[in-house]
This record gives structure tokens, sequence and C-alpha cells, in this order.
């Protein structure tokens, strides 16, 4: 099994975890969201972003901060990106199905969407990367050693620079639920990694997507710590049959906000 | 290049709800990192230095599957947005780089000492971190240490108590070297920034 705690014996809260029940870890989940709805009634304001102190993930309870966050107005090189261009990756990169000598197994599909700012903006020119397992739920990874196949066809690596529109789109293969080791019997819902750059460096975000009615959501640690329905929506692609191509692959929608810029933006940009 | 006093910092009017982060997982170590993505510069340019420390968990213990980027001005304090950090060529400083981190939590990056971006300012790294277990980004910064007069205007280090703002401050080790350490929990609990609109 993909082992969360492989070679890392010390983070023994984790490792302990595996023993409890998805029936008591999605207690633990339901009376957070319980609370958080309760809190949103009585005039709290709504979460938009997963809590990084979700002890139901058991491997986040030493890896979160504990004090607040500082809040700070982002300065000088804060409010600027790294650019990256054709330079950096070749259009061939954001087809995950033809980087070996046949085809990989698996139901081909596709995903497009946009890159947008916060005020709708579309975020061009920046670098889009995923990551994924295979259609078996297998990742090439040395620590994934959970008994389903490799793909010797597919890696699961893609990056592609967004359009002037902010588009983006990837070919690849639908990746495979798989177990963890998080508690027992413990499962991931089906995702692709998304690793995104905006046009400030405080933007910076790494995400995964998920597919429509995936019946593992509910008992996911990791999707639901993210406490508002509305917000761990926004992480769920929609199927799209016009992106779907004749005889060849399924299509999946999702655009991407990201936080605000804080930078000004001065006319030359806007006008892109 | 772009200088930094086209910049001006505005309230962000955020219309649209931002889509939330997730953490970067397990997986990672064969989809991000690539050849020389840590080093900004090459290690024969003069000027060249190691930025280096180790991430930990909240017992302490190191950190072996966290991913750390940084992000800096050139040393003369510009603001470069020149692209090819992805395909390094040992020449091109474009001010961007990443480091997963080893077995035992250590990362290093070759880059050069940022310098300020504004008049009197102290010159920071901009650094965010990334790892197995964390549900979301985290920024911080990295301070030079030399300029103590700048330093002690700075208004992020200015608005934190001593003992927590030191975790910002990088060590300058004999060699000229930084070296700098993350903590995500703890005592010396590393001080990690929110920005407005986010």
């Amino acid at each position: 099994m993909p082992d969360e705690t492989f070679d890392d014996s010390h983070v023994v809260v984790s490792s302990d975890a595996a023993a409890d029940t998805q029936a008591s870890l999605s207690a633990e989940i339901q009376a957070i969201h319980r609370s958080y709805r309760d809190a949103v009634a009585a005039g709290a304001a709504e979460e938009t972003q997963p809590r990084i102190d979700f002890a139901p993930y058991r491997s986040s309870i030493l890896r979160h901060p504990t004090k607040d966050l500082h809040h700070a107005d982002p300065e000088t090189i804060e409010l600027w990106s790294p650019a990256f261009g054709q330079r950096d990756v070749h259009e061939l990169e954001s087809d995950l199905t033809i980087q070996h000598n046949g085809e990989p197994l698996g139901e081909r599909m596709k995903v497009r969407g946009r890159v947008l700012d916060g005020d709708g903006r579309p975020v061009c020119g920046q670098l889009v990367e995923i990551w994924q397992a295979n259609s078996a739920g297998r990742y090439i990874h040395k620590r994934d050693q959970h008994p389903a196949p490799i793909d010797p066809n597919f890696t699961g690596v893609g990056r592609c620079i967004t359009g002037a529109d902010g588009s983006y789109e990837f070919t690849t293969i639908k990746p495979g639920p798989y177990p963890w080791k998080n508690h027992y019997n413990a499962w991931r819902p089906a995702h692709i990694h998304f690793s995104l750059f905006g046009t400030d460096f405080t933007q910076r975000m790494i995400t995964q997507m998920y597919f429509p009615g995936d019946p593992l959501f509910a008992l996911d640690p990791i999707y639901q710590s993210i406490t508002d329905q509305k917000a761990r929506d926004l992480l769920v692609a929609r199927y799209d049959h016009d992106i779907t191509t004749h005889e060849w692959a399924t299509g999946y929608n999702w655009d991407i906000v990201l936080s605000g810029s804080n930078r000004t933006w001065m006319e030359d940009e806007d006008g892109e | 290049m772009i200088e930094p006093s086209d910049t001006e910092q505005t309230p962000a009017t955020t219309k649209l709800p931002a889509t939330p982060g997730q953490t970067i997982g397990p997986f990672f170590e064969y989809a991000l990192p690539y050849a020389k993505d840590g080093e900004l510069v090459s290690q024969a340019r003069p000027g060249a230095l190691r930025l280096h420390g180790t991430v930990y968990d909240g017992q302490g213990d190191p950190i072996p599957d966290a991913l750390l980027e940084i992000w800096q001005a050139d040393e003369d304090g510009t603001i470069v947005q020149g692209t090819g950090s992805l395909r390094r060529d040992g020449y091109t400083f474009t001010g961007w780089g990443r480091e997963s981190v080893d077995n035992v939590g250590c990362y290093a990056f070759t880059t050069v000492n940022p310098g300020g971006t504004a008049p009197g300012s102290a010159p920071f790294i901009a650094v965010v971190v990334f790892t197995r277990g964390l549900l979301n980004k985290l920024h911080t910064r990295i301070y030079l240490p030399e300029d103590t007069e700048a330093l002690a205007k700075d208004p992020v280090l200015a608005a934190l108590p001593e003992d927590r703002r030191n975790t910002l401050i990088a060590t300058r080790e004999a060699n000229g070297d930084l070296r700098w350490d993350v903590r995500l929990q703890g005592d010396r609990e590393t001080v990690f920034l929110s920005f407005p609109g986010a």
C-alpha cells in the first residue's frame, strides 16, 4: 500500500492511527463539519480553504503551524511571479498518453479549463504542472508499493503553459482511487494533483482536482479538510460532453481561481 | 526586467471565490523536481552561496518529504522576469528555485544574496513550503542578517516579538553560506504569512 509513513517511523501519531476504523474517522470529520455549520449559522465567516489543523488527516497533526498566520502586506518580490514560457515547457508535455512507446491502459480523457485570478482576469503564459496515479491507482514512486500494476506506458506527469485566455488542456488517463494508511481501509478518491502560479507569488498554490460523483468523497479526510461544501465543490471537475471527442476521449472541464492579485495592474498588462 | 518602483500596493478586491488548496501529498517526488531545480546560479559564479537548512515537524523530527520554493531579486535588487527556470543553462538568473528535502529533511539551494528592492529596505527571499501532511501551502520569508538597521525598520519583522522574528532571519556561516531552518510547530515555530485576498 502507498504508505503515508513509509520509512518515516518517527511520525508516531499517524502510524498508530492506522488502526482507526473508517466509521470513527468519519465521525470525527462529521463532528468538525457540524461545529463549522453551527458557527456559520451563528454568524461566523464561511471558510474557503482547507483547515491546516485537521486531525482526521493524521499526518497533519505534527505538520501544521499552531500559531496564527501573520498578516502581512505583500512587498516587492511577492507582488511578482517567476516567468515561464515555451523555453521551459514543450507543448507535447501536456499529453500524458504519448510519453512512452505504447498506449497507456485506462480511460483516455481530456481536462480543460482556465486559470483566473480573484478578479476573473486570465492568468496567461503561466506554468501548470500535474501529476497523478495511473488507471489502476498506482503512482510511479518508490513509496507507492500497493499491489496494483504499474503501466509501463504511463508516468503520470504533465506540464503546460496557459494561453492568452488563461486556458490549459491536458490529455491523460483517468486515475484510479488508491488505498493509503491514514486509517484502516482508507481510500483516496481519484484525483489529479495541480501545481499553479499566478501573477503574484502570493498566489502560488498546489491542489487536487476530483471527479464528479466519487463515492469516496465523504470518507476522505484530505478532501473533507475543506469544511465548507461550496468550497469543496470547487475542486470537482465537471463532465463536459463538448470536450469529449468522438471515439477518442472523455472530457472534463475545471477552472481554477487563484487568490486576488495585490499588484496594481498597469494599463499595458490589463490590455493584454 | 521590471523596476520594483513600478509596483504599488492596493487592497485586493476579490470577486471570485478562490479554489481551495490541498496537500502536495507523498508522491510529488517523481513529478515536480527537475535537473538543477535548486541551482538559481552555477556554483562557479562569483557570489554564489549555499542557502540550506532542515525542515522539522512538531516533535523536532526532520520531515523527509517537503518541497521548498524560493523567489528572489538579483544581487542588485532587480526583480527578473526572464523565462528558463525549468531549463537551467547555468548563465540565466531567473530568481526562482525549487528543492525537495532529502531523507533527513535537508534542503540546499545555490543562489546569490538578494539585493534590497527599495532604498533602505531589508533584503529577503520569498519562500513557499509544501509537505505531505500540510493541507495547504505556507508562505514565509528569509531575511539576510547583515543590515540590522533595515531589519529593525521592516514592517513585517517590527510587528513580531523578538523570539519569533528571529525565525525569519537566516544565519550567515563563516564561508558566506546562509542557514535557515523551517519548524512547522513547536517553541521555535517559523512565522508563516497570510496576505490580503488569500
